[in-house]
């Protein structure tokens, strides 16, 4: 279901259009009780209060929440621009995390008594960062420790099996219209995106350029010449079309990549959620960029 | 998109002409030199576009035949990302001022568009669709998106059509004008509805999309619309002279012997069909089609056999040049629309005021 599917690419957008530069999850007030009752609009935080056992306290989730399994039994109350007051409020929450730049909700919820949890965009060090906040929050501090500790050896493995060859200038595509090469969207060099690229023994093309996402022309596309391409898509969305998809790129025949075939089309919610599954993100990258050393 | 001002002063009166001296030559002779100069210019324009760029390229290596196209990154730059965004800009500048000059003397109102009538709000609801349900088809060259664009296009128009001929005589310009505005605001309403069921970055490729954008990647789809421009075109040239008398008024246009009902419908189909091809092209690049045929007026004068062909000649080398502008010369390239707003506003304000 095409609609279902590209919703974690949508978070990974609203993300970026919501990004700021620096990474801090922070509950708003220290309460002494560990919250009962949480209501997530952040996937990839829900995903992480899973993660450290917390799954059992949430009782609501947003509108785009796909994972794990769990959510699609509980009550979906908006997301980033359309967070359904009335309904959170009626799930009588005591924590509701909610993305940085939600001012409004947090000043409603902070005026209803409800703490919030700020869940600010940035890089995989923002991830594990909001990981362990996010365990002090809910009184899972062990857990979330060693989840992160866990996170950043699996990365760590990766760039230790990497190390040492020859990191391809690769390309890696968020997104773009059907059939052609326009309006597309690229991680640029910054963002976690960007990061995960970097552990996995890959070269971003546009590592250059300050912000998360560069929309190239054709031009640049020919100029910065990657020797891969990486496409990601989210789950379902085209894996029937990725193989014609993949024939989009036949007219730029001099970019390295399109020559030797070096095209993968990557398909996966995890791969565009900054979440608890990035370790496998970047896994999945590393074995696309470097696939001899995986066997 | 369009604004509907109930101003009932015709062009005619309400723009003053600068080229005084002009006037007095025979008429065959301004269209000549009108057509020659425009030419001229938007010929160099178009010519000088592809040679500069982000990248530096030579030309020599770019007509190198002894290199394969496959390893030639310079001819790829300039034959797959410079020439055919030189000639789509070409084509919609051209044909967006064309319908511009159009629309204004058919409703005789100045602040006409080619996006007036609804034809680029149906266009936009059909590209809108295409993007939100994931359209897939595709008919030869023409992307799912481009096919949506125009059938959107063809169902506006339609309706504005019946609803203009319905009677079989003339159409008040008032009655024209009001159907139009009237289906482009129910059309905008669709268009919010089918962007609020739409995911994040569909609505992201979506507004994108309403941007505009010449980067076309080919020139297959500058040839799927190339016959829809030839069409417009065919239509444009028996234009001039009943518009001249048009934006007289109808019973004026009538009394000199002009088929008025005859005329409006040859004036609408020819500026729709031009709009919405240049819309399925490039998505609706704003601003051209309301200040490239005023600043062309303030050269050349009111006459339809001069401005027609001198405004479709600046449209091209205006948007070219704007293009240009915005890949080559700003540090991070930026839609073409908002160029042709920030450099098209301004300029036009100030013709208005110097001659004021």
């Amino acid at each position: 279901m095409a609609a279902r599917a590209s919703r974690l690419i949508v978070c990974t957008v609203a993300l970026l259009l919501a990004a700021a530069p620096v990474s801090r999850g922070q509950p708003s007030k220290a309460g002494s009780q560990p919250p009962t009752r949480i209501v997530s609009l952040v996937p990839a935080v829900t995903e992480m209060l899973f993660a450290i056992g917390a799954g059992r306290s949430i009782v609501g989730v947003s509108s785009y929440d796909t994972f794990p399994p769990e959510v699609q039994k509980l009550p979906r109350v908006g997301a980033l621009l359309d967070p359904d007051t009335e309904r959170i409020l009626a799930l009588r929450p005591d924590l509701v995390v909610v993305y940085a730049s939600q001012t409004d909700s947090i000043a409603r919820f902070g005026s209803a008594g409800i703490r919030t949890f700020t869940d600010r965009h940035g890089g995989v060090a923002a991830v594990l960062e909001t990981i362990r906040k996010l365990g002090d929050a809910t009184g899972h501090s062990a857990e979330a420790e060693r989840l992160a500790r866990d996170i950043a050896s699996r990365i760590d493995a990766v760039r230790a099996r990497v190390k040492g060859r020859t990191r391809p200038r690769t390309l890696l595509v968020l997104g773009r219209q059907p059939s052609t090469l326009r309006n597309m969207y690229v991680s640029g060099g910054a963002g976690f995106m960007h990061e995960m690229l970097d552990a996995a023994g890959g070269a971003n093309v546009f590592a250059d350029t300050a912000s998360e996402s560069v929309q190239p022309s054709h031009e640049v596309l020919l100029m910065r010449a990657p020797d891969v391409i990486l496409e990601i898509r989210a789950a379902g969305l085209m894996d029937p079309a990725a193989r014609e998809e993949r024939q989009s790129w036949a007219s730029l025949g001099s970019i390295p990549a399109v020559r030797s075939g070096r095209i993968q089309v990557l398909v996966g919610d995890y791969l565009v959620l900054p979440g608890p599954r990035i370790a496998q993100a970047v896994e999945t990258f590393a074995r696309a960029l470097h696939p001899e050393a995986f066997r | 998109m369009g604004t509907p001002a109930m101003t009932n002063t015709g062009i005619a009166r309400d723009v003053p002409e600068i080229g005084k001296v002009s006037q007095r030559l025979p008429i065959r002779t301004r269209v000549v030199i009108a057509s020659s100069g425009f030419g001229i210019l938007a010929l160099a324009v178009c010519l000088l576009a592809p040679l500069i760029g982000s990248t530096p390229i030579s030309l020599s290596r770019v007509f190198d035949r002894s290199i394969p196209f496959a390893d030639n990154v310079d001819a790829q730059i300039f034959f797959i990302a410079r020439l055919p965004r030189v000639l789509a800009g070409a084509l919609v500048g051209s044909a967006l001022a064309a319908a511009g000059v159009v629309f204004q003397a058919l409703l005789r109102n100045p602040l006409a568009t080619p996006f007036t009538l609804g034809v680029s709000a149906g266009s936009s609801l059909g590209a809108m669709v295409a993007i939100t349900f994931g359209a897939t088809f595709a008919l030869g060259p023409m992307s799912p998106i481009s096919l949506m664009s125009l059938a959107g296009a063809a169902v506006a128009a339609s309706i504005v059509y019946w609803l203009a001929t319905r009677t079989g005589r003339a159409v008040s310009t008032s009655v024209l004008l009001l159907a139009g505005v009237t289906l482009n605001s129910f059309f905008s309403a669709l268009i919010m509805f089918v962007q609020y069921l739409a995911d994040f970055a569909q609505i992201y490729g979506a507004f994108r999309w309403l941007m505009g954008d010449l980067d076309v990647g080919g020139f297959q789809p500058i040839l799927a619309t190339l016959p829809l421009v030839a069409v417009a075109s065919v239509l444009f040239a028996r234009l001039p002279s009943s518009l001249n008398l048009l934006s007289l008024g109808n019973d004026a246009a009538a009394a000199r012997g002009v088929d008025v009902a005859h005329a409006q419908r040859l004036a609408f189909i020819g500026a729709s069909v031009a709009t919405s091809a240049a819309v399925a092209l490039a998505g609706p690049i704003g601003f051209i089609g309301i200040i490239v045929p005023h600043i062309v007026r303030l050269m050349v004068g009111v006459d339809h056999r001069v401005v027609l062909p001198a405004s479709a000649l600046f449209g091209a080398a205006f948007l070219v040049a704007c293009d240009l502008v915005s890949r080559a010369l700003l540090p991070v390239e930026i839609p073409v629309g908002v160029v042709t707003a920030i450099i098209g506003g301004p300029f036009f304000l100030w013709l208005l005021v110097r001659r004021g």
